[in-house]
């Protein structure tokens, strides 16, 4: 996995809660057998029209937001599906960090594994930052989100904040631990 | 000290610490043509094996068309995805409960009916309604595709432990016929939201639970995700055991489990729960959702509300209300029962097993689908088909013009040919009403079997009550 340590770019705003992997990506975009090239249906049906043709009004398509990487929306990002596609077509469009003040647990996790860095913040600082034209500088190592004259903390948890930073292969980690699988395994048969 | 059912899994299953988080043993792995592919990819260009091919179990379900099984399958990007599990199930040793099998299902369906499933394990697939497992007291939960490979590689997953939330629905039903475990889900998802569960395990407790049968069961804990949970359990009792007893994959010491699992499988009297929610049964009506997330739900007796209403002062909740009822092309004060409908799907990992065909044939005998009404009934798998038919309800189906199709995931998720089209207006037993879930530009109302197949024949939501 690619490691992810800072990134700058202005933030595109989504104002919805509970976008849901529905949304993310549409079950139609559902059948590749790979993990790339879903980036193209990223929000596909608020993005296109039934001709395809792009909605002015959604966000996405208002070229001041491209060139974007940090996408910054409602509570509950992420709830539905366990598809990890919605991960891959965020990562693929060319997002690297979501903010939000809350997030599905199964689309938080699977953010991890795709080199895509979720944060939760105060719903207060979350609407402030879909407000900012600033460029927006996220840095993992410091856990620090800078626009303008602010500067705002975020939390994350330790191990996974490494998995990031280091770009880690948690099955390699794993299998470290083959010993304890199969002593467990004895113990535990069912 | 006290544990809790959920706990005593947790602890039983930890087989080491990784940076703090824990390293989970799976006991059961089940795996379907939308999720697998890129993980069998993984494991190849990583030079990985199935670490146990034995505890690992494959259906075909998300995208099988559910009309005749000898054609061919029409969208070939469908069966690209059918003939990838096919082949990777064969290279890495999995048994594949394929399209020409008897036991070809929805995975979550027949998991239960194969005896895949069994109390205080842990069962993981990709698929985030896998929650329907703990019906049986087991920690069942959906994973991404990369967990899906790291299950597959190393049989463990790294997990944070989930808080514990205890779901008291006390009392009695009502009338257990018109008032299903859908209506107590739907009310629990209303009250908590969609994200009142997040990060946390759900314990389904109280007298209304032990009440409800093994099918209903499934119903609640499979809709815990909607509530925002990682899972949803329910301890095992006898109706568990004699549920599990002879099944295909039942083991053979079951009776020397059984025993040891009376003994161990219940949350300890004194237990702690992080988080508690109580509801009265008999205060529960039949459930219609009228927005586009499954919290936005109303009793059949209510109208439509005011988005104001509905966000009790939360402003953005306020504007995803008044976005909800526009996809929706609802008024709100409109009553519920006035709205009409042009299509029904009973089916889907919630609402597809051999009670809920039951349930919904027994208000249809004798009358016919509205004329403008198309109907669909898709049985979770093969088995549950195969009972229905001993039964004759397929015949009751057919006589109603109800639609009598082959096992498969169908219109929850639309991704087989099976889907509303732009406008169109549904009720449908699955478990999500998210915008275009069921086709690009569909209408969904989450209802119960018996609520949809009412609501088919009279054109109209109607509430059961009345008929039962």
């Amino acid at each position: 996995m690619d490691k992810l340590t800072q990134v700058s770019s202005i933030v595109t705003p989504l104002d919805r809660p509970n976008v849901d992997t529905d949304q993310i990506v549409p079950k139609q975009f559902l059948k590749l057998v790979q993990r790339t090239g879903f980036g193209q249906f990223l929000f596909h049906d608020w993005r296109f029209d039934q001709n395809n043709t792009p909605k002015k009004e959604f966000v996405l398509n208002d070229s001041k937001y491209s060139g974007s990487h940090i996408l910054v929306s409602g509570d509950n990002f992420g709830c539905g599906s366990s598809r990890e596609h919605a991960a891959w077509a965020i990562k693929d469009y060319g997002f690297d960090v979501v903010i939000a003040p809350s997030f599905a647990d199964i689309f938080y996790n699977n953010c991890f594994k795709n080199g895509i860095l979720p944060i939760s913040l105060h719903r207060d600082m979350v609407y402030d930052l879909m407000k900012t034209t600033d460029i927006v500088n996220v840095d993992l190592a410091s856990q620090t989100i800078r626009y303008g004259s602010k500067s705002i903390h975020f939390d994350i948890d330790e191990s996974r904040k490494k998995t990031l930073l280091e770009g880690l292969d948690d099955i390699a980690i794993t299998l470290q631990r083959e010993s304890k699988i199969t002593l467990f395994e004895k113990a535990h048969a069912l | 000290m006290a544990k809790t059912l959920f706990e005593k899994i947790w602890d039983a299953h930890k087989v080491d610490e990784i940076d703090g988080r824990s390293l989970i043993y799976i006991d059961r792995h089940m795996v379907h043509e939308v999720t697998s592919p890129q993980a069998f990819d993984g494991l190849r260009i990583n030079k990985r094996k199935v670490r146990r091919p034995d505890l690992t179990f494959a259906t075909m379900d998300h995208n099988v068309p559910t009309t005749n099984r000898s054609l061919p399958i029409v969208d070939q990007i469908s069966a690209t995805q059918i003939k990838t599990l096919e082949k990777n199930c064969q290279e890495f040793g999995i048994p594949l409960f394929g399209l020409d099998s008897p036991y070809q299902g929805i995975v979550h369906v027949i998991g239960p009916e194969l005896g895949i499933t069994l109390p205080g394990t842990t069962i993981v697939c990709g698929d985030s309604h896998t929650s329907t497992h703990g019906a049986f007291g087991a920690f069942a939960l959906g994973i991404g595709t990369s967990d899906v490979e790291h299950v597959l590689a190393t049989q463990c997953l790294v997990l944070d432990k989930p808080k514990t939330f205890e779901i008291k629905v006390n009392g009695k039903r009502k009338n257990t016929h018109a008032i299903t475990a859908k209506d107590i889900i739907l009310s629990i998802i209303k009250k908590i939201g969609t994200a009142g569960g997040n990060g946390t395990v759900l314990e389904y407790r109280g007298q209304a639970i032990s009440d409800l049968s093994m099918d209903e069961r499934m119903t609640m804990c499979n809709m815990s995700i909607e509530g925002g949970a990682r899972a949803g359990l329910v301890a095992p009792d006898q109706k568990t055991f004699d549920y599990l007893k002879n099944r295909k994959y039942t083991p053979k010491n079951y009776d020397d489990l059984v025993e040891n699992w009376k003994n161990t499988l219940k949350t300890d009297d004194g237990s702690k729960f992080d988080k508690s929610f109580t509801i009265d049964a008999s205060q529960i009506i039949p459930q219609v959702s009228w927005g586009t997330n499954p919290a936005m739900t109303t009793d059949v007796t209510e109208s439509v509300p005011e988005p104001a209403e509905f966000a009790r002062g939360d402003s953005s909740q306020e504007t995803a209300a008044k976005n909800a009822l526009q996809y929706m092309d609802l008024k709100s004060g409109t009553p519920i029962t006035d709205i009409k409908i042009d299509r029904v799907f009973i089916g889907s990992c919630t609402n597809a097993r051999l009670q809920d065909l039951v349930e919904a044939a027994s208000v249809i005998q004798g009358r016919k689908a509205s004329p403008n009404v198309r109907v669909m009934v898709v049985p979770g798998s093969q088995q549950v088909k195969k009972k229905a038919e001993e039964m004759g309800l397929d015949k009751i189906f057919k006589d109603a013009n109800f639609e009598w199709r082959e096992s498969g995931c169908s219109m929850c998720l639309g991704m087989n040919p099976d889907i509303l089209s732009r406008g169109e207006r549904c009720a449908s037993t699955s478990n999500r009403n998210f915008e275009g879930r069921q086709g690009a530009g569909g209408r969904t109302h989450l209802v119960s079997p018996i609520m949809a197949a009412a609501a088919a024949i009279a054109g109209h939501f109607v509430d059961v009550r009345e008929w039962v």
